[in-house]
């Protein structure tokens, strides 16, 4: 009874910054304390396009992120209806940054309790510095929303790339393929995740081989940039990396190269947040609930939006005040269960989730990172990603 | 002459198959992947062979006659019922999708299973073999107990952190009672007054008063040199004397004994990699432990809390039973 009474009080204190019309609202539904979240996507994302959906790449989203807020909320509806909490969605689609931020602003002024931001990097850390509301990321891997770009407020549950290159990093390491030759893409992505797997392959002690750009180019005298065999041939390497956030070439790579080596990276062996496949920790019931809602396979972009969910469910249950520093708080305090076998909490130091990553072909699951015997001073999660002591985000703790 | 050869070590062949299956004690280990238990012989500590089962065997109980064992078949929406004179397969019951852990009420009338995917205990009539209520709970409901009066069934839920408190009359929730993250499985003491849960992801255990419904203690593991993230406790089972209490610890890869009057750990073995669930011989001498990713089952001397000897069994071990 007190703890309704508490968020209750919290609840009219928003209540009154926004107005009558909530005010009425909350008489109408005395005893139940309601978690108003908007999720802000981008509207016809080139990324969900339906051709590309198809496609189905590795470690690319496979539909909105509202579909993994929805599971987690729906499998919490026992839990929820016990502390007489409901937890409401709503969806805006945007279609240019401005239209992020207006949508940030105006939630925030109708009483939102946190809002999740399916959106492209820039449009997210404008999002976050519109706002006071907890944000929690589940659509960019971006690192520098965990870096120079970071938010006290903006919270990440998707792996940053930083992380994605280290698992693969641990994996190289741990087969003693060591010698790699990395195969990097035309786009400005490919750029910074080219700078990322560099950084990892110098933190790990690989060697690298060469690194060699590749295009697929509408001129044919670029045809040469396209072709695997050239691009492979002529040296000897245990592993070829290769970036590629379009996801087109590097599904023709593997069993294409020059010489009979893996391919990691954006093909052959994947580091992802989720796979469908992934066998362990419950695994598969979470999957098949996504599965029966959804109607696609989970992928670890819908791993995120659950997880983000179900941060939300871990705040409504511990009767969390309703304002922006108070859930800002608890979710720093959050211990998250992921079905990958350990609690998951956020990193205080850059907002991103630790977690462990699964390394996949798309058939199964290899393995999962960090790999079992490396050695951390407190959390062996943190191998993965930017870690304390580097210091990378100024503004958060 | 060839021929009759093959005759006799055919006759041979199956005598000594039948002998073998009435040898005693033995232990069966369920393995998720193989789709059989394996037979242990507890007197020498070696396998038997095999029994073939339903698609990823779990949890196991014996019928209360003792001359059949159910195997929850998570694969199969069923539970197999085993005969343990023919070590065959004699029938099936049908449970709910993917059932993991179930518990028999009493007098062996009644089945308590947990259906993960629907979230919901189901109650299964063992003569009708018919579902004949369900009851909702939490999401991922895990471990299953029964009160030993019958009266009420406690049902984990790994999503919702909490255990359910079931009245079998009225097939309704009485209480919930939240506990550590993950809670697994449960084991009562002799006398029904505590219900002791594991928390998988706690790294520790609750320990509930089961006449107040609520949460009276905690046994927090720790072990030298391991986090807590390590620590994943998920099978318990006790003596029948309530003294001690024996939990597997999951990937830290030990088994955890603990004074049940002093809510104390007083020991820690070592077994395989991800010590699981674990079972009692009849003389409480012997521990023994499945563990799920090194495929064996470690046997652990009870008075000196050494381990004995490693018996490599099926795919991805999950339970131990033992049969005498």
């Amino acid at each position: 009874m007190t703890l309704i009474r508490d968020t209750s009080d919290g609840w009219h204190k928003l209540a009154g910054r926004a107005g009558l019309a909530c005010l009425c609202l909350v008489s109408l539904s005395a005893h139940a304390v309601d978690w108003r979240v908007t999720l802000i996507e981008q509207a016809n994302s080139p990324q969900l396009d339906k051709t590309r959906l198809e496609r189905a790449y590795l470690g690319h989203p496979g539909g909105s992120a509202a579909d993994g807020v929805s599971v987690a909320v729906d499998e919490a509806q026992f839990e929820l209806d016990a502390v007489k909490a409901r937890i409401v969605l709503k969806t805006e689609a945007v279609a240019a940054v401005a239209d992020a931020r207006l949508a940030a602003q105006t939630a925030e002024k109708n009483g939102a309790a946190a809002l999740l931001v399916n959106l492209p990097a820039d449009w997210a850390a404008a999002v976050a510095g519109a706002v006071k509301l907890p944000i929690l990321n589940v659509g960019t891997s971006d690192d520098r929303l965990r870096e120079r770009d970071c938010a006290a407020n903006l919270y990440h549950l998707l792996p940053s790339e930083r992380m994605r290159a280290d698992a693969v990093g641990q994996a190289l390491l741990a087969r003693r393929w060591t010698q790699v030759l990395l195969l990097t893409g035309p786009s400005a992505d490919d750029a910074q995740r080219t700078a990322v797997a560099l950084a990892t392959i110098k933190r790990y002690g690989l060697k690298l081989v060469a690194n060699k750009p590749y295009k697929l180019s509408a001129d044919p005298r670029e045809r040469s940039l396209a072709n695997l065999t050239l691009l492979t041939a002529n040296m000897t390497y245990d592993a070829v990396w290769v970036i590629d956030s379009d996801g087109e070439f590097a599904r023709g790579l593997p069993y294409n190269t020059a010489q009979a080596r893996p391919v990691v990276g954006d093909a052959g062996l994947v580091a992802l947040a989720w796979s469908a496949q992934f066998e362990r920790f419950g695994g598969p019931q979470v999957s098949r609930r996504f599965a029966k809602a959804a109607k696609r396979p989970m992928t670890g972009h819908d791993w995120a939006s659950w997880m983000a969910g179900k941060a939300l469910v871990a705040l409504a249950m511990a009767q969390t005040k309703l304002d922006s520093v108070a859930v800002g708080k608890a979710l720093l305090q959050t211990n998250l269960d992921g079905s990958k076998g350990v609690a998951m909490q956020f990193r205080p130091w850059d907002r991103q989730l630790r977690q462990p990553l699964l390394l996949s072909d798309g058939q199964g699951v290899q393995a999962s990172m960090p790999l079992e015997g490396v050695m951390h001073p407190r959390n062996t999660l943190d191998t993965l990603g930017a870690d304390m002591p580097e210091k990378l985000c100024k503004t958060p703790s | 002459m060839m021929k009759n050869t093959n005759f006799f070590s055919a006759i041979f062949f199956s005598m000594s198959l039948a002998c073998a299956a009435s040898a005693q004690p033995i232990a069966l280990v369920s393995s998720e992947k193989d789709n059989a238990l394996t037979v242990v012989n507890l007197k020498d500590l070696t396998v038997q062979g095999t029994i073939a089962t339903c698609k990823r065997p779990r949890h196991m109980q014996l019928m209360p006659d003792r001359k059949q064992v159910l195997v929850a078949c998570g694969g199969d929406n069923a539970a197999d019922v085993i005969d343990l004179a023919t070590r065959k397969s004699v029938g099936r019951i049908p449970l709910g999708d993917d059932p993991e852990a179930f518990d028999l009420s009493p007098d062996g009338k009644t089945l308590y299973v947990s259906n993960e995917d629907e979230g919901e205990l189901a109650i299964v009539d063992m003569a009708s073999k018919k579902v004949i209520g369900e009851v909702k709970v939490g999401k991922e409901p895990e471990g299953v107990k029964v009160s030993q009066d019958g009266k009420t069934v406690y049902v984990t839920s790994e999503v919702a952190s909490m255990v359910h408190v079931i009245d079998t009359a009225t097939r309704k929730i009485v209480k919930n009672i939240q506990v550590g993250k993950r809670p697994r499985r449960m084991a009562l003491t002799p006398d029904g007054a505590e219900l002791w849960v594991t928390n998988e992801l706690g790294a520790s255990l609750s320990i509930i008063s089961t006449k107040d419904m609520k949460v009276i203690g905690t046994v927090k593991f720790a072990v030298k040199g391991a986090r807590d993230s390590d620590i994943t406790p998920v099978g318990i089972t006790m003596s029948r004397d309530g003294k001690r209490a024996f939990v597997g610890m999951g990937r830290v890869n030990h088994v955890a004994f603990i004074d049940v009057a002093k809510r104390e750990v007083v020991q820690q073995v070592l077994a395989g990699k991800r010590a699981w669930n674990v079972a009692l011989n009849k003389e409480e001498t012997q521990l023994y432990v499945a563990n799920g990713l090194s495929d064996d089952m470690t046997v652990i001397d009870v008075a000196s809390g050494k381990a004995l000897k490693t018996v490599p069994v099926g795919r991805v071990p999950y339970a131990v039973l033992v049969v005498d």
